[in-house]
């Protein structure tokens, strides 16, 4: 025991004990700071899982009378008290899928163009450009759709659309220029920035010996792009169903261009409704306790799907994460 | 050998249309933004005035103005950073500097999961739990709404950008025998801080766009307000409802009203690029 | 041959460190001196941007030989290689002055065919990089792009042909479907050079291929380096001169971006004419 010399690099007595737990250094700021970033970390934990819980709990009525009919019932009747969310996800399918197929490859296209032709001067300001894209908030690219998409469609698109295709199913109907194509298409301009900013970092990470051995072996210049392609397989995907995550969500666009009427048509000139735009337009409508109760297993589903959806794309680009808190888009 | 020359030539042209047609693609993104944008500055300027942007809304015919919106919108920003840049902050130095092991890979995931949420669900949340116990909408619930929104980005800027200090500059300072929560807080904060800031600006500029979440927390009010237990204004619901509207001097104003949000986000982001920018 | 001086007296070296070993002599080793130019350079000049990386390089590479290009680490062997298939071409900002001549034809004339120069010339790169394809995949990438087979059965019997040649058919014949990227790294570049082979080059240009290989790997190499010179005209650049030694016949010295000397490989490393030459190969500096 050593009486004489105080040695100032342990921490005296059992006060040190706790903050010992607390911080690796046993240092009394140390300690309170951890527990302080400890507790905003665990705060946002407990706000999600509050988010799962409430939604669970809100729509359990809606759940224990329809049960699993409510994703197949067709009908979406407030007044008797039918609900069946089936023209909902309908909607929100098909017009995602529409998107998706307008959207990948325009995406591909200008993040090949960006990454693999364009010079550095020209690619970075236009980048920045097709970035801005998704800096427009949904309510304008719907106020956007409602008064000059929508007229365009009508007139320039559908039309013809209907006299040399008109014998498919899909262009039947009459032509509003409202409807699940619309919506369809403004959803594809809206997710197209997302999925081109992914895929150029996915392109740009692709080894450049890559490319190097595909020219030495005699191939053109869109032969090795293919080749690069193959190499960014995977992050594209994800890139993909990252988009399509972004697509199921949307809501203000959508509802403003897609007609919100829920049925199920085969004609994309037809209107149709999403998840989100029903949430969207009864939520404060809801009066009844069963038809909230409807709503909020809606927005369980919207949430269930998004969720599993955005996992898979977290697996494929699991290392591909944009750099900055992003050019973000509203809803 | 005539038909080797003749497969070349195929495959000259097959390129030459394939990076053509990307151009083209890239053209068509740019030319749709272009078209959008002009579009809001040609219909939005017409209804632009000073007393547009001080008058609340009044019926069709008699003018009236945003003021109310803008208000309430600024409110409403405010609101959500108070409670999302401090949270969001913090969240992202635990992920970056504090946390370990298990836990962070936790947070790490309960956040990427935030931000995949659509932001109806966010509202429909903010619905159940604060505006149905409270029996109104109000501004706060709006504001707490949007704070949601804004962590998870905030979080992952903040993060990414505190990863990029360099070890040594840490290592300097606790060499000299500064607690760790020193040696954050005091060198390693403020050396990301022109990046943390940045990530928030335009977390401040993606959810000054939001509609969806507020249309049942704050729900909107066609009066200039500032009490947060009440309903408010804001520039992207009076959008949305002059938009779907059947009067036209209404769809002139929510136009005009686009045109004042678009500066807004348009000037944040061009802003953040320029302060962003490499230089050679 | 230009670019070198020739000095009167033979140099003395002390203990040199570099043995030119006993290599197999076979029927197709004999003496080539009238053998034909296959890449004749003349006073090449190459920039990237403003800087100049070679200066007034001439060299004559007859066929069916294997030169080897050593140099210490920037002296341009590597830049002045990729001037022989045009690779250059996709590094923004560089310039080519002088001529580069592949049997007779000026590469760097206007109209030339680029894609059908670098089926003629073809390149391994020092690090091995396959496609994330399946091993036949890789093998048969060139021969499909550039429609050299006109039958699936004819494919399969050049790519097999390609990794006989490349000493890897064994090791693979039964996994040709499994991803390339499952081999180990001397197989992987074994299988670079088998890719290469597929399409029937004429020229061979290999940069370092062995320098991220262990010993075993770097052998099976070289082995087949010396297997391949029947056929192909081989230019292979070296940081190791023990190898150059080991592998080539004909050697070219290169510093700072020129062309020192150029001489058998045997004479290079026992009696070169070039002083600094002799300083590079007694280690007495690079």
């Amino acid at each position: 025991m050593s009486a004489t010399t105080s040695n100032n690099l342990t921490v005296k007595g059992k006060h040190s004990d706790w903050r010992r737990v607390l911080s690796p250094t046993g240092n009394t700021g140390d300690a309170i700071f951890r527990v302080v970033m400890l507790a905003m970390g665990l705060f946002v934990v407990a706000v999600v899982i509050a988010m799962v819980v409430a939604l669970a709990s809100d729509s359990m009525l809606s759940v224990r009378r329809f049960g699993f009919a409510f994703l197949t019932g067709r009908q979406w009747n407030p007044i008797k008290g039918e609900f069946g969310a089936l023209p909902f996800i309908y909607g929100t399918l098909v017009s995602s899928l529409i998107a998706l197929l307008i959207s990948v490859p325009l995406s591909l296209g200008i993040a090949v163009f960006l990454v693999e032709q364009a010079p550095h001067y020209i690619a970075r300001p236009v980048g920045f450009l097709v970035e801005l894209l998704a800096a427009i908030p949904s309510v304008v690219y719907g106020l956007w759709g409602i008064f000059v998409l929508a007229p365009f469609l009508r007139v320039h698109v559908e039309p013809p659309l209907a006299h040399w295709l008109g014998w498919l199913p899909l262009f039947q109907g009459s032509i509003t220029g409202i409807g699940l194509l619309t919506g369809g298409i403004i959803l594809a301009i809206m997710v197209t920035p997302i999925i081109s900013a992914i895929v150029r970092d996915v392109l740009a990470a692709v080894s450049g010996s890559q490319r190097e051995a595909a020219l030495a072996l005699g191939a053109t210049k869109w032969e090795m792009i293919r080749v690069v392609l193959v190499n960014g397989a995977p992050g594209i995907a994800g890139a993909v169903i990252l988009g399509l995550g972004r697509a199921l969500g949307e809501t203000m666009a959508v509802t403003m261009v897609i007609g919100n009427r829920p049925q199920i048509s085969a004609s994309l000139f037809e209107p149709s409704y999403t998840i989100a735009s029903a949430i969207a337009n009864e939520f404060t409508e809801a009066t009844e306790n069963l038809y909230l109760s409807a709503l909020v297993e809606l927005g369980l589903i919207l949430f269930l799907v998004t969720f599993i959806v955005n996992g898979i794309a977290r697996l494929l680009v699991w290392n591909v994460t944009r750099k900055t808190g992003g050019v973000g888009r509203a809803a | 050998m005539p038909t080797l020359r003749h497969v070349d030539r195929m495959r000259r042209i097959t390129s030459g249309v394939m990076t053509t047609t990307t151009a083209l693609c890239t053209l068509l993104a740019v030319g749709i933004l272009l078209v959008i944008l002009s579009y809001i500055a040609w219909q939005g300027i017409g209804s632009l005035s000073f007393r547009f942007l001080i008058d609340s809304p009044r019926p069709v015919g008699e003018g009236g103005g945003i003021g109310n919106a803008i208000l309430g919108s600024v409110v409403l920003l405010g609101l959500s950073s108070a409670f999302g840049l401090p949270l969001g902050i913090s969240v992202g130095i635990f992920l970056a500097e504090v946390g370990t092991g298990r836990l962070v890979g936790l947070v790490r995931f309960i956040v990427d999961t935030l931000t995949g949420i659509p932001s109806i669900v966010t509202g429909v949340f903010i619905y159940a739990v604060l505006v149905l116990p409270m029996k109104q909408f109000s501004a706060f619930a709006g504001g707490v709404a949007l704070a949601l929104i804004m962590i998870p980005i905030v979080a992952r800027t903040t993060e990414e950008m505190l990863k990029l200090v360099p070890h040594s500059l840490r290592e300097g300072a606790l060499a000299l025998g500064a607690p760790q929560w020193r040696v954050t807080l005091g060198v390693v904060l403020p050396a990301a801080a022109s990046g943390i800031a940045t990530g928030a600006m335009l977390a401040i500029a993606r959810v000054s766009g939001e509609t969806a979440p507020l249309l049942f927390t704050a729900f909107g009010s066609r009066f200039f307000s500032h009490y947060l237990d009440q309903p408010i204004a804001s520039l992207t619901v009076q959008i949305y409802n002059y938009a779907i509207s059947p009067y036209d001097e209404w769809h002139a104003q929510a136009w005009a009203a686009t045109l004042v949000l678009m500066t807004l986000i348009l000037g944040i982001n061009i802003i953040v690029r320029f302060l962003t920018r490499k230089r050679f | 041959m230009s670019g070198v001086m020739m000095t009167k007296t033979p140099v003395q070296i002390p203990a040199p460190k570099i043995e030119v070993r006993e290599r197999r002599h076979d029927a197709s080793t004999p003496q080539r001196e009238a053998a034909k130019t296959k890449v004749a350079v003349r006073e090449l000049n190459f920039f990237y941007g403003r800087s100049q990386a070679l200066h007034n390089i001439s060299i004559d590479i007859p066929e069916r030989i294997v030169m080897a290009f050593i140099g210490p680490s920037g002296c341009g062997k590597s830049t002045f290689l990729r001037t022989l298939n045009r690779m250059n071409d996709v590094i923004p900002a560089t310039r080519v002055e002088g001529q580069v001549m592949i049997d007779d034809r000026d590469i760097y004339a206007a109209g030339t065919d680029v894609v059908d120069l670098r089926r003629k010339v073809g390149m391994v790169f020092q690090k091995s990089n396959p496609f994330p394809k399946s091993i036949f995949d890789n093998v048969a990438y060139g021969l499909r792009i550039n429609r050299l087979t006109k039958s699936g059965s004819e494919l399969t019997d050049r790519v097999e042909e390609a990794l006989k040649d490349a000493a890897l058919w064994t090791e693979v014949k039964d996994r040709l479907k499994t991803s390339a990227l499952s081999l180990s790294g001397g197989q992987q570049q074994r299988l670079c050079i088998a890719r290469a082979l597929a399409i029937r080059p004429e020229v061979l240009l290999m940069d370092e291929p062995a320098s991220a290989l262990d010993p075993i790997a770097t052998s099976k190499i070289e082995e087949l380096v010396f297997d391949l010179k029947k056929q192909y005209t081989i230019v292979i650049v070296t940081h190791n001169m023990q190898q150059a030694a080991r592998v080539s016949d004909t050697t070219a010295f290169f510093l700072l971006g020129k062309l020192i000397e150029v001489n058998s490989t045997e004479k290079m490393f026992t009696a070169p004419n070039e002083k600094l030459t002799e300083d590079y190969i007694t280690g007495r500096f690079g």
